[in-house]
């Protein structure tokens, strides 16, 4: 079980251009593999351009209670990188004044920034179509401080994602850490008792399944069913959504594939998988993502791979939709993560 | 040239059968594909019962496609091995049932 980020541990891959190199290289040098700008150009996709820009997804920090062997942030408890209230309050702005319906909160655990309620609170005022909170559900039980967030959640109408990889104890403990399981089923149990993912309850509760391992994960409505039927029959715990979100070859997901001799089957299958259905879907095309200090990113896996946004607009600072309407998508090998089989983003399946 | 007779690179290629005979090996992949589409079995059902066979088989192929197959599924190990314990026991079944026939055959020699 890893107890320490790859940055702790100086690991090379911590470094962003590390994980580019490795991904330009390789196999998709020495056997021919398509690169993913390739692939967009016989599909005729090539530049990627976003289309209206729908989502502002915020990275509050680094910091997080778990250290989930497949996380593609490096997230742990010794991860400093924290958004400072200036930051926030620069995203409060442009949630005032830009086209944005959904706001996307995620970490690390986003609920660990010492300014998340005060964020919470002011965006809620502002007021946002669809408000989500990606938890990691351990949270609500790793502090008394953070018992009451179930209550929060529902006072400010958050729509609360969590991950889960499988209805099972040891599949769920091996990817994210001893004892997760049960405390997320505790913490699930918590937010179903005040409304959360019932039945028609306005209160929404939908879950992320990441496969646990160098394999793709298969059709997610069949998953939706299984996790369903055993959560229900095991726990009594309901759930709306399961989004079945592939695993990108970066950061710790990375480390994992190289040091198990799993890396190029996985790029292999991803490649294979490519849909170009898949491309007009993906998070990217209608998603902004905000760095902890205020950089702004295609998507979150892009952050961690340190590809800013270039001219004009860099930093949230100096957000312009207009502008940001006409930059061109960074791209690598990673994305074939996101084109793969039914596509994957953040909502789950794009096709 | 592997010095190996069965290489996991070989299975990648597999859809280069076709190039060699392009009619028998297409009708094969699209019954193959339709084979395991949902039907009266669930996909789920159908890859269960697939993972016993390669067993039985001994299709180290199958094997590692089978294997891959029900994690993406999420389909867990003990199920898993319960599918290669099925399989097993209607393999060795199929050889003690022959038993009988011996035992047949020694009752009818003998005085």
């Amino acid at each position: 079980m890893l107890k320490k980020s790859l940055k702790q541990r100086q690991s090379p891959l911590s470094s962003p251009e590390h994980q580019l190199n490795v991904l330009a290289n390789g196999i998709f040098k020495k056997e021919g593999l398509p690169s993913f700008k390739t692939s967009l150009e016989k599909s005729n996709l090539f530049p990627l351009k976003p289309n209206p820009l729908e989502i502002l997804q915020i990275n509050l920090g680094y910091m997080c209670n778990q250290v989930c062997a497949h996380c593609h942030v490096d997230a742990g408890p010794d991860r400093k990188e924290i958004m400072t209230k200036e930051t926030m309050q620069l995203c409060l702005e442009v949630l005032k004044k830009s086209n944005v319906t959904t706001l996307d909160l995620t970490g690390g655990a986003p609920e660990m920034n010492p300014n998340f309620r005060w964020f919470v609170e002011q965006a809620h005022k502002i007021g946002v179509q669809d408000f989500i909170v990606r938890s990691n559900l351990t949270i609500i039980m790793a502090n008394k401080k953070y018992h009451d967030l179930p209550e929060f959640f529902k006072n400010h109408n958050i729509h609360v994602i969590s991950s889960m990889p499988h209805w099972t104890k040891g599949k769920t403990d091996k990817q994210r850490g001893d004892g997760v399981f049960n405390s997320s089923i505790e913490s699930l149990k918590k937010l179903n008792k005040i409304g959360y993912g019932l039945k028609n309850s306005n209160l929404k509760l939908d879950l992320v399944y990441n496969p646990s391992g160098a394999f793709l994960p298969t059709n997610q409505n069949s998953l939706e069913l299984d996790f369903k039927k055993a959560l229900y029959d095991d726990f009594g715990i309901e759930f709306h959504n399961l989004f079945a979100i592939t695993n990108l070859p970066i950061s710790r997901f990375l480390d994992y594939l190289i040091a198990s001799e799993n890396y190029e089957d996985y790029m292999y299958a991803l490649v294979k998988a490519f849909n170009p259905m898949a491309v007009d879907n993906v998070m990217c095309k209608n998603t902004l993502s905000v760095g902890w200090d205020g950089y702004l990113y295609d998507c979150d896996f892009n952050q961690m791979l340190n590809l800013k946004l270039k001219d004009p607009i860099a930093h949230i600072k100096d957000f312009d939709e207009t502008a940001l309407q006409k930059r061109t998508i960074q791209i690598s090998q990673h994305c074939y993560g996101c084109t793969a089989g039914a596509g994957s983003s953040c909502q789950g399946a794009v096709v | 040239m592997s010095k190996t007779y069965y290489d996991p690179a070989d299975l990648k290629k597999f859809g280069k059968i076709t190039e060699w005979n392009e009619e028998l090996g297409t009708k094969f992949f699209d019954y193959y594909g339709k084979v395991f589409e949902e039907g009266a079995l669930t996909s789920r059902e159908k890859s269960l019962i697939a993972l016993a066979v390669a067993h039985v088989v001994k299709c180290p192929y199958c094997i590692d496609a089978y294997t891959k197959d029900g994690l993406e599924r999420g389909i867990t190990k003990e199920e898993m091995m319960e599918a290669v314990h099925a399989g097993a026991a209607i393999e060795s079944g199929a050889t003690l049932v022959h038993g009988v026939q011996m035992m047949n055959k020694y009752d009818k020699l003998s005085i």
